[in-house]
């Protein structure tokens, strides 16, 4: 699956297969409060990778021995539905899906302002609903957004993307096609109002001079993802004000 | 489910103001500056029943590789390769952190970051492995086994199994007319083809200071860790941030570079261990 035979990815006008630029995004939708239950949810597409994010608490932990006396626990499950890929997964959490949640928790322990919430729990859970390549990446998007949405106070929001390595070239936001072909991928988050990274994983061989310039790819590419964040919530935010 | 880690080793706030005035100075609790592992010790074939085997000491963390193999199928969309897993075992013998269980997320990923680091590297040559293309290819599985803990497994793990894996040799078999294959584990003469060596480097950020191979306080303290595979020609083959904080881009650059340098010490300690030709 997703592996692209004999087909060039790369063409000779620079164009990737599906038309975008080396340093180009996939069309990146973003929508907020999509769900009822959820203190905060948010609904992000990079192209067909479509992930829902639901952002629970500051609650009493379900677990109670769990509860930290100095700052609020953080749980993240980052969860693909069985119909999201190709062939059917199985709705058990796989080894990477384990290794990411945990690489995602790890990716807002030091931006949610957790000391404010001692003995509490904060739940981030994270439904890939169509997977086309940069799940995790666009997964902590959902999140940022989520957790602004339900009103959880955060050092700055967060956005992701993956740069990929085809044909020896350095693209952004790579899809399922051209990951499963790729040399290399390099999924990265950041804060840019912090000028934090908190999230940086790569898979596949790079030199020193291709992984400063993929990373400064990702890192202005999330920054504009970043505007548009602001720009959802604010949207939100405006129209409520109007009802 | 991923969990803040609510058990967590108890470091006095006083161990982190010396760790951190230490390395002001450019010091470190464990005597050696910034950018030095601590002692590296190698030694393979340690497990005779395996097909190879390497314990590896990092100061006082240990960790023993095994490597053991079996016949089966090839997956579908590579029929002419082997296969290769990794697994990890934080076993409990090994620190008052670890339980009883499944792996948990924590062996979860260092297998995983080890499993990447030579698969994109293609380190062990998967095509070499095929006995009946499409249908009976070798299975390596190799298996870390935390010994003791003190910090950084990642490392101690990847270059255990490196030298695992240049000290496996295959099994002898018979191959019937039915096309089954019969293995005759006495009987061990087929190294496994190693197409190149990768290692890591584990460089935690403590404040402002970044530091090669923390031991187990300087982990506790740290505010976050990266982790950089290197082969030898000083590629960078994969990387994984693992802990709970953030770093700037040129935190990460640094680390990247100081990584590149400190992999050297570790390939020579492979290197003295292994000491097999190409």
């Amino acid at each position: 699956m997703g592996k692209a035979v004999g087909v060039k990815l790369i063409d000779e006008y620079g164009r990737r297969h599906d038309g975008r630029l080396p340093d180009q995004m996939r069309p990146v939708r973003m929508r907020i409060n999509v769900l009822e239950n959820a203190d905060g949810s948010a609904l992000v597409e990079y192209g067909r990778t479509r992930i829902l994010a639901a952002v629970y608490g500051p609650r009493e932990p379900v677990q109670k021995f769990m509860a930290l006396p100095d700052r609020a626990l953080l749980r993240v499950r980052y969860h693909m539905a069985p119909f999201s890929t190709e062939e059917r997964k199985s709705p058990a959490p796989s080894r990477r899906e384990i290794e990411l949640s945990k690489v995602i928790r790890e990716a807002f322990e030091d931006i949610i302002l957790v000391k404010y919430f001692p003995r509490t729990a904060i739940d981030i859970f994270l439904e890939v609903l169509q997977a086309d390549g940069g799940t995790r990446t666009a997964a902590v998007t959902a999140a940022s957004l989520a957790l602004a949405n339900a009103g959880i106070p955060m050092k700055a929001l967060v956005a992701g993307v993956a740069v990929g390595k085809i044909e020896g070239q350095l693209v952004l936001d790579v899809d399922e096609i051209e990951d499963g072909s790729g040399e290399a991928d390099m999924p990265v988050a950041y804060a840019p109002d912090i000028e934090k990274i908190t999230l940086f994983q790569l898979n596949g061989v790079l030199t020193r001079e291709e992984l400063e310039k993929g990373l400064d790819m990702a890192l202005s590419a999330i920054r504009e993802l970043v505007e548009l964040e602001k720009r959802t919530l604010k949207e939100e935010y405006v129209s409520t004000e109007e009802v | 489910m991923s969990l803040t880690p609510f058990k967590v080793p108890i470091v006095p706030e006083l161990r982190k103001s010396t760790i951190l005035s230490l390395l002001a100075k450019g010091l470190r609790t464990s005597e050696r500056d910034l950018v030095t592992p601590r002692i590296v010790k190698v030694k393979t074939g340690v497990i005779e029943r395996a097909e190879g085997s390497a314990q590896v000491e990092l100061g006082n963390t240990k960790v023993l590789v095994g490597v053991k193999t079996d016949v089966g199928a090839p997956f579908r969309d590579t029929p002419d390769e082997g296969v290769i897993t990794v697994n990890a075992e934080l076993v409990p013998l090994a620190s008052p952190l670890f339980e009883p269980g499944p792996p948990d997320e924590n062996a979860i990923e260092l297998a995983r970051v080890i499993d990447r680091s030579i698969r994109e590297t293609n380190a062990v040559d998967r095509k070499s492995l095929a006995i009946i293309p499409g249908s009976k290819v070798w299975v390596i599985h190799v298996d870390i086994y935390v010994l003791d803990h003190d910090g950084n497994l990642f490392d101690a793990s990847m270059l255990a199994t490196m030298a695992a894996l240049m000290n496996t040799m295959l099994p002898d078999y018979e191959e019937l007319e039915t096309g089954e294959i019969i293995l005759d584990r006495s009987k061990k003469t087929t190294p496994l083809k190693i197409n190149k060596k990768v290692l890591t480097v584990n460089i935690a950020k403590i404040g402002d200071y970044l530091v090669v191979d923390p031991d187990l306080d300087e982990e506790t303290v740290a505010d976050t860790r990266i982790v950089v595979a290197y082969d030898e020609e000083g590629n960078i083959v994969g990387i994984q941030k693992s802990g709970p904080g953030a770093m700037s881009r040129e935190e990460v650059l640094k680390a990247v570079d100081i990584g590149r340098e400190a992999v050297k010490i570790y390939f020579k300690s492979l290197e003295e261990a292994t000491g097999r030709a190409e």
